[in-house]
Order: C-alpha cells, then sequence, then structure tokens
C-alpha cells in the first residue's frame, strides 16, 4: 500500500498536476487572505468558504487519473498480480490525492499564524473549518476515485466526478422541492452542505464527522467492488 | 508447481476457454502455443490472478490463487502482453516501485543491479520510459517481473514486436533463466516455442489440442512431409518429370520466381520422404535443383495435424453453415429495406 502511496504522490510531482494545483489553491488562497488582511479582519471564514468552493471544483483533477490511467496503460495488470490487496491498492490511491489536498490546506496554518500574531484568533472557529475542510475534501476524493475506476477516460471521470459534486451540493434545494416530507429529509440528512456549514461556524458535531467519514468508506467499498467486478466479468 | 485443473472461464455466453488442464513441474519451461484469440492470455491472466476463472482450480505451489491470492502472487513474476510500465517514470524508479510493490526482502541495491545486468538495461537505467525503444521496454517489463526472484516465471508472447536480434536475445535470456525458474511462455510462432520450450501446451479456441514434450511433438509434426522445390528448366517439362514420381501425392506449382526457375510444392504419398526420388528424377531429366527445403507448418496445419482434422473440419463447417445462415438473414433485410424504400418512392 505504501509503494503505492509513495507512487501516486510523486507521479503529481513528476507530471505538473501537482504543481499547478497547489498553485491555484495558494494563489487563490493567498489572495484572498490578502483581501482581508489588508482590511484588518481577521474573518477566516471567508477564506475557507472560498477554498472550499476552488476545492470541490479543482479535486476531480486529482482523482481523474488516479484509476483509470491504470486501466488505460494496463498498469492495473501489474497492480492487480502483485502481492497487494485489492483495498491496499484503492487506499493506497486515495492517500495519496488526500496527501496533496492536505498539503494544500497547509496555507492555513501560515494565515492562522500571521493573525495570531496580531490578535488572539478564535482557535474553535479555526479547527472547525479546517476540520470541516479536510472531510469534505476526503469525501470528494473518495468519490472521484470511485468514479475514476469506473472509466478508463481521464476526461469522463473528471467530468463525472464534477456532476457528481455538483448534484451534491445542491441536496439542500432539492429537499426543499420535494413533495413529501420523508424525501425531504431524506436529502437533508445527506446534504453535505448542511453538514459543513455547521463546522464552519465551529461546531464539532462527532455525527458529522462520522458522516464524512462513511462517505469516503462507501465510495472506497465501491471502488473495491468495481476492481472486484472486472476480475469476474 | 503450477497446476491447472477443469479451467474455464466464460465471458458472458462466450467461452474463454473451456476446460484446460495441464501441470508444469518445477524447473521446466512450458510453451503455451496457439493463434491470436485462442485464450492463451486469458489463462494466463487466470493464473496470476488478475481475472477469476468460471470454474476450475489453479494453483502455484501450494497454493490456489483464488483461494489464497496474496501467498499464491508471492510465487509469480509476470510480463503480460503488453508491458505494464509507468511512461513516466525513469527505469530507476520503476523498478525501486516494483521492489517495494513486491515487497521484496533481498538486498535493494544488489538485486536490482543483478535484474539490470541480466536483462541488459544498466545503459537506460536513469532515462525514462516513454523515451526507450519497444526492445528496451520489453526488457523493462522482463525486468519487473524478474524482481523479487520469483519461483515461477509467467511471460505473455515476450518477444512479441521485437527485431530478429532482439528475439534471439530474449530467447537465450529466458533459456538461462530456467535454471532457477519455472517459466510459462506464450507464443503463436512453432518454432519460437520448439526453441526455448521443454514441454508444449497447444490450445485452440479455448481447448487443449495437445499437451506433450517438445520432443514428441515435433516428430509427430515432422512426419507431414511437404516440400518446397526450385528447379531450373522448362515449366511443362519439369511438371511431366515430376508427375512420373510414384511417390509424389500431390504438386502445387508456385510460378516463376527466378529466370528459368519454378517453384513448386510437393507432398508425399502416405508422408513419406520423396526428397531423393525427387533429386533423382530431375537431375535424370536433366534439370538442376536450386532449393529443397520443408515447408514451414502453419498453426492451421498443425492443428489439423494434431486433431486429425476432425475439430478443426468439424468448426469449419459449422461456421459455414453460420454464414450461410447469415447471408440469407442478409439478404432477406436487404430485400425488406428495398421494399420499404419502394413504398416511399411511392408515397413521394
Amino acid at each position: 500500500m505504501w509503494a503505492i502511496f509513495k507512487r501516486e504522490l510523486k507521479t503529481y510531482f513528476n507530471s505538473s498536476i501537482g504543481y499547478i494545483y497547489l498553485a491555484v489553491m495558494y494563489g487563490l488562497g493567498g489572495y484572498q487572505f490578502y483581501s482581508i488582511f489588508s482590511r484588518g479582519s481577521s474573518e477566516l471564514t471567508y477564506v475557507f468558504s472560498f477554498i472550499c468552493n476552488i476545492a470541490m471544483y479543482t479535486i476531480p483533477l486529482l482523482t481523474m487519473r488516479l484509476m483509470s490511467e491504470d486501466k488505460k496503460l494496463k498498469t492495473d495488470q501489474l497492480l492487480l498480480t502483485s502481492p497487494v490487496s485489492i483495498g491496499g491498492i484503492i487506499f493506497g490511491k486515495f492517500l495519496a490525492a488526500l496527501a496533496l489536498y492536505l498539503i494544500a490546506m497547509m496555507q492555513f496554518v501560515v494565515y492562522i499564524l500571521v493573525l495570531s500574531a496580531f490578535d488572539k484568533p478564535d482557535w474553535n472557529v479555526f479547527l472547525g473549518n479546517f476540520l470541516g475542510l479536510f472531510l469534505l475534501g476526503a469525501a470528494l476524493i473518495a468519490i472521484g476515485l470511485f468514479i475514476s475506476a469506473m472509466t478508463e477516460n481521464q476526461m469522463v471521470a473528471a467530468i463525472g466526478c464534477l456532476a457528481l459534486t455538483i448534484i451534491l451540493s445542491l441536496f439542500d434545494s432539492i429537499a426543499a422541492l420535494m413533495p413529501n416530507a420523508f424525501l425531504s429529509s431524506v436529502f437533508t440528512q445527506l446534504s453535505v452542505t448542511s453538514r459543513y456549514n455547521d463546522f464552519v461556524s465551529g461546531l464539532l458535531d462527532v455525527s458529522h464527522i462520522l458522516f464524512f467519514i462513511s462517505i469516503c468508506a462507501v465510495f472506497i467499498f465501491l471502488s473495491i467492488r468495481v476492481l472486484e467486478k472486472k476480475r469476474w466479468s | 508447481m503450477i497446476e491447472v485443473k477443469n479451467l474455464t472461464k466464460q465471458y458472458g455466453d462466450k467461452r474463454g476457454i473451456n476446460n484446460i488442464s495441464f501441470t508444469v513441474n518445477e524447473g521446466e519451461i512450458l510453451g503455451f502455443l496457439g493463434p491470436n484469440g485462442a485464450g492463451k492470455s486469458t489463462t494466463m491472466n487466470i493464473l496470476t490472478g488478475y481475472l477469476s476463472a468460471t470454474s476450475g482450480v489453479a494453483k502455484i505451489g501450494e497454493f490456489d490463487i483464488l483461494e489464497n491470492p496474496m501467498e499464491a502472487k508471492k510465487y509469480i513474476g509476470y510480463l503480460p502482453e503488453q508491458p505494464p510500465l509507468y511512461l513516466d517514470m525513469t527505469v530507476k524508479e520503476y523498478l525501486n516501485f516494483i521492489y517495494d510493490l513486491k515487497r521484496c526482502k533481498l538486498p535493494r541495491q544488489h538485486h536490482l543491479e543483478e535484474v539490470c545486468s541480466v536483462v541488459k538495461i544498466k545503459n537506460v537505467y536513469t532515462r525514462l520510459i516513454k523515451n526507450l525503444s519497444k526492445g528496451y521496454k520489453q526488457r523493462v517489463g522482463l525486468a519487473q517481473a524478474l524482481i523479487g526472484n520469483p519461483r515461477v516465471l509467467i511471460l505473455d508472447e515476450p518477444t512479441v514486436g521485437l527485431d530478429p536480434k532482439q528475439i534471439i536475445e530474449i530467447r537465450n535470456l529466458i533459456k538461462n533463466l530456467s535454471s532457477q525458474h519455472t517459466i510459462i511462455l506464450s507464443s503463436h510462432i512453432l518454432t519460437e516455442v520448439q526453441a526455448v520450450c521443454d514441454r508444449i501446451v497447444v490450445i485452440n479456441e479455448g481447448k487443449l489440442v495437445a499437451d506433450d514434450t517438445e520432443s514428441n511433438l515435433s516428430n509427430s509434426l515432422s512426419k507431414d512431409r511437404r516440400f518446397t522445390v526450385r528447379i531450373e528448366g522448362e515449366i511443362e517439362a519439369i511438371m511431366k518429370t515430376l508427375s512420373k514420381v510414384e511417390k509424389i501425392a500431390h504438386i502445387t506449382e508456385h510460378g516463376e520466381k527466378e529466370q528459368g526457375v519454378y517453384e513448386f510444392v510437393i507432398e508425399g504419398v502416405n508422408d513419406c520422404d520423396i526428397r531423393r526420388e525427387v533429386f533423382d528424377a530431375v537431375s535424370a531429366a536433366g534439370f538442376r535443383i536450386l532449393e529443397l527445403h520443408a515447408t514451414e507448418m502453419s498453426l492451421e496445419d498443425i492443428f489439423l495435424k494434431l486433431t486429425n482434422g476432425t475439430a478443426i473440419l468439424e468448426q469449419a463447417a459449422q461456421d459455414n453453415a453460420d454464414d450461410a445462415e447469415k447471408m440469407q438473414e442478409q439478404k432477406a433485410s436487404e430485400e425488406e429495406i428495398n421494399i420499404s424504400d419502394a413504398v416511399e418512392l411511392g408515397d413521394e
């Protein structure tokens, strides 16, 4: 599993995608931070919510080639015939994308340190935002990984993941449109955005944390099944 | 070392392989011979755990590949038909990755150097894989299979796409490897498996056609006495002379190949050796034989020979019947279209 993790992380930086991703995240985050900082505000929440939006649209770029490239290059034959479990393969790749995402998120540590030089920051809000953004990213990466496992075309993987992300972000408004209370509550419960908003306000709810971890687990499990199924068909 | 029992793989309603059984002993090189689409790769993919069989058992060492895949896979080095290379890595990075992936316990530096010198890729060790030639890519693929010193090597058409010099090198390499490894190798070229393998398994359309030692198989195949002969002289006179030779069952004329030199394919009665008779007759008539050699058998010939023609002929008959049926259906549908066209035209 660690061999795969290492290779995937290295691949991000062998190709330009890792650098481009970090440049976009740092550049936009830095710009947003500068704009609040120059106003004399210490409200990092704006920066967080801005980066959250960016993350939703850029995570497909991180996940699109994770599984599909192996299929295309036939290197899946190498991975699946080596003494590593399918779970190990998937988890290694998941962690690699998550690691790059975490590196991108590290900019917030810099911001909070800068702010703490001037003012006593609200650590609860910061931790809530940080954890929320991290968990949201992890869930989206798991979804992207699953879509990538189903195709050998990177573009299809990227667009599929993007579409699913957008649909997921619309769950609140879909819930409002539902004719009956039960269906509406199903969508509200599954809504990523409403749970994320709780993190933003500094509210650490265990059920929310579990919700995001469950999304990761479900989609990682589904990815494993996709590879398993390929062996049998 | 390897045991395959009643292996069947079903792709939807198509049978990839059908009830294949064979065993490979320790230190043996087994050749897997069959035309494209015969099921060679499918069998190999099942043996290595990439695909699962619909039914049947495949065992590597004492481990079943389905029940105990992790243990079984540790024994195997696999070179698939298309070498599984990450093009954006250097050879060094790639082999180090494989070393980690296989959780190899041998001393890293020494082992990697050893593998590289065996397959002769030391001079490209620091280059990007995507910039390597096909031959070198194949060798890097082979190096990948060798890492961890697995007891079993499974090589799917290892010489495809290489130039003749490289083919000979890879063949020699495989022969040398057999002292320490049990090897299964697939090919659709008879001479290749004859040159390298101790035992040959022939499959066609997913079925096992033959499983025999190389020498037995060669003997039974060499009974086919067909020769290509080039004779200088007048075509009609040569034909007359040849047709007088009693033991010749069949003569096919292939036309003028050089100025005044004609090529024929001749076949003896009851597969008997007719080289001497042909030589005597031709020289007695005052012509010169410029060339005389046994005609190489095509894979179709081999299957015909091994199955005494029955299976293939049945298949051919079946295919013909299918084709005829299809033709008829097509015709019918074309007629329908014509009719509907006519109706449309009429409407206008």
